[in-house]
């Protein structure tokens, strides 16, 4: 997806740190560095950043959704893997 | 592999499987997504989705985008002569916002498979409408008051419903816009209010602004909802969240006692508080003008689009040597220059 | 003028706040009259953050002198103090990034200069630095993608940098209370030009850096035509209203 020959990004925006770089949105520019500059420009402006990553849009391969099942529903019948399933006795700490 | 934007999964015909079984597997999908609506879930690019929701979609975002960059020109028209630095500022940040908020909405129609080339392309060409408030003009400072009170009052009461959405990415760039544009419809406020209390000449000013923008700002909403033909579809995809006439209703309650605090009036006779409905009611509304004006014949229709076109025409050659000289590094990425 | 150093002091910083005050004043409004008309979305977003911090600049400038909006809006011509090349007009985009080359050049090597000294200016200096320093970077990214794009683009590139040279001198002209190396800054900016246009394959200008008027140019209130122009539309709903508030 262009717009006169200028590719479409992913913009990730670190808000502080601390914390991982979420996904903000999206823009055109001709190059990583123009679309860095316009990341800044466009979704910082109001100091919501401190950190940005831009990544081609076609760069990113995304799970089908017709793979939802498969993908994501083995994961939940295994509540073990939640510290949540484990009965302990009141008054035991630390644990 | 597919990128996360731009996909129509799971659409194409395989060979060798029956019109019967391409008939089910479509009624399966429906069911799927019908039931997603229907318990508040987003639609997520990548989903199946029909075809009309798709179209109805980029449709009503494109507009939106359109809107908010056409919506530039008439307050920039006074960015030059702002009276007073501070309202200068004021001023400039929140048109450069509307370029922002074009600039959202135009990815979210993206991840629908429509680039914002062709979009801007069906815009100058005046297939894609935008909205009609922009095609009037901005005669006095104190109109960029009256478009900050009145057309993004209207704007928010439009747009704070749509934070909820069915599609996901419209709703996201909708809480994005609504949160930024929170000081849009106070700045307004406040000029206007320093207007009204100002010298006569300036609360003449105000007041002629207002009489302007009230109606035109009224027929925001779209027309009756008796004779608009997406609301009923759009509400049930979840897409519209109300009517245009409960929409401007509500608009109507805010902005009353609003005025009254400016001190100023609102241009209609008509307009009393009705006890039995717990509404204001209000005057008749001139549809024909409105048609008119979406049909082409609003003062600024013309200025508005041809604007449009020459400056995309004039940044053509910006935006091809960027391209080219992209095409030149990529290998190289960087331009000589040592890099950290 | 003044008697006692005190005041000379006071009165030699005002000059220098106003001049570097209109040179942002200018500049933030020239850069201002783009809204709408960018070659692309995101340049109409990186244009106006670039105006507003100009904007931002002009207006504590101009509040050491004295009430920013009457500096502003009821000076004549003839009283402002900015630079010619931030009066310039826009042309096209090539000729704005141009402007903002040669500025904003300028215009880092002095807040830096300004801000590692501890004169009346320092503190502001520090925090404009780092704005200035962007738009460098904003101006040297177009012109390296304009320079070395496409033929029509380094024509115009080349055109406006030829055009825009002849008011390159005016920058290194001292200013009466700025205390700053000049001609240091004069040469690591012809560096830093060479450098730049060098790798965005276009050519130093070889014409004159100063007009030939003796009389001298902005920092002396004398201005180019358009300037008039410029002013009479920022100023006159200003003075439409004497005594308002807006």
């Amino acid at each position: 997806m262009t717009s006169d020959g200028w590719p479409l990004w992913e913009v990730f925006v670190r808000s502080r740190r601390g914390l991982s770089h979420t996904h903000a949105g999206s823009l055109h520019a001709p190059d990583a560095e123009m679309a860095l500059r316009n990341a800044r420009d466009l979704y910082t402006r109001r100091s919501e950043g401190v950190s940005i990553w831009v990544v081609p849009s076609t760069e990113i391969t995304a799970s089908s959704p017709d793979e939802k099942d498969p993908f994501f529903e083995p994961a939940a019948d295994k509540p073990y893997r939640h510290p949540t399933f484990y009965d302990i006795p009141e008054g035991v700490k630390h644990l | 592999m597919t990128a996360v934007t731009a996909d129509t999964a799971g659409t194409t015909g395989v060979p060798g499987v029956s019109d019967a079984a391409v008939a089910a597997e479509q009624a399966a999908h429906e069911a799927v997504f019908d039931a997603a609506v229907a318990a508040e879930e987003r639609i997520e690019p990548r989903d199946w989705m029909p075809e009309a929701y798709r179209a109805s979609l980029v449709r009503q975002i494109a507009q939106h985008a359109h809107s908010e960059i056409i919506g530039m020109q008439p307050e920039a028209n006074w960015i030059t002569r702002a009276p007073s630095l501070r309202r200068k500022a004021i001023l400039m940040a929140k048109v450069q916002d509307e370029a922002g908020h074009g600039l959202y909405l135009y990815s979210a129609a993206e991840t629908l498979g429509t680039s914002r080339d062709e979009l801007l392309d069906k815009l100058h060409s005046g297939r894609q409408k935008y909205s009609s408030i922009f095609n009037y003009p901005t005669l006095t400072w104190a109109d960029v008051g009256a478009i900050g009170w009145l057309v993004d009052g209207a704007a928010i009461t439009n747009q704070v419903p749509i934070c909820r959405c069915s599609y996901g990415p419209y709703a996201r760039a909708m809480v994005r816009v609504c949160k930024e544009e929170s000081f849009h419809q106070r700045q307004g406020f406040e000029a206007l209010l320093a207007l009204s209390q100002g010298t006569e000449a300036q609360h003449a000013m105000a007041q002629d602004a207002v009489d302007r923008w009230w109606w035109p700002s009224l027929m925001m909403f779209g027309p009756p909802d008796d004779e608009s033909t997406h609301t009923a579809q759009a509400m049930a995809w979840k897409i519209k969240r109300h009517t245009n006439d409960e929409l401007r209703q509500r608009f109507v309650d805010i902005a009353v006692p609003q005025a009254e605090a400016l001190g100023l009036t609102l241009p209609d006779p008509d307009l009393r508080w009705n006890e039995e409905r717990g509404h204001y009611d209000f005057g008749a509304i001139d549809w024909t003008e409105f048609w008119d004006v979406l049909k082409g014949n609003g003062p600024c229709n013309d200025q508005r689009l041809s604007k449009r076109r020459q400056a995309h025409e004039d940044g053509a050659w910006v935006r091809e040597a960027a391209a080219a000289h992209a095409e030149k590094h990529k290998h190289t990425g960087k331009h000589g220059e040592a890099q950290a | 003028m003044s008697s006692t150093p005190d005041t000379h002091e006071a009165a030699t910083s005002t000059g220098a706040a106003l001049a570097l005050g209109d040179d942002a004043l200018i500049l933030s409004h020239r850069l201002g009259e783009w809204a709408g008309s960018a070659p692309v979305l995101e340049e109409e977003v990186a244009l106006a953050n670039i105006a507003l911090d100009l904007l931002g600049q002009a207006r504590v400038l101009l509040s050491l002198v004295g009430d920013e909006d009457e500096l502003a809006y009821l000076r004549e011509e003839r009283s402002f103090r900015n630079v010619q090349l931030v009066e310039q007009p826009n042309g096209d985009f090539a000729h704005t990034i141009a402007r903002q080359l040669y500025f904003s050049t300028y215009q880092h090597l002095l807040y830096g200069q300004l801000a590692s000294g501890d004169g009346p200016f320092a503190g502001l200096a520090a925090k404009a630095v780092k704005e200035v320093a962007y738009h460098r970077d904003h101006a040297e990214h177009w012109t390296l993608r304009l320079g070395d794009g496409t033929t029509e683009s380094h024509e115009r590139m080349q055109r406006a940098c030829d055009a825009l040279w002849r008011y390159t001198g005016e920058l290194f002209q001292p200013v009466e209370g700025l205390d700053v190396d000049h001609a240091a800054m004069e040469s690591a900016w012809l560096a830093s030009m060479t450098d730049i246009l060098g790798r965005a394959t276009l050519t130093v200008p070889s014409g004159p850096r100063t007009g030939a008027w003796a009389a001298g140019a902005g920092r002396q209130g004398l201005h180019t035509e358009p300037f008039g122009r410029m002013i009479a539309e920022m100023q006159h709903l200003h003075r439409s209203h004497p005594g308002a508030t807006w």
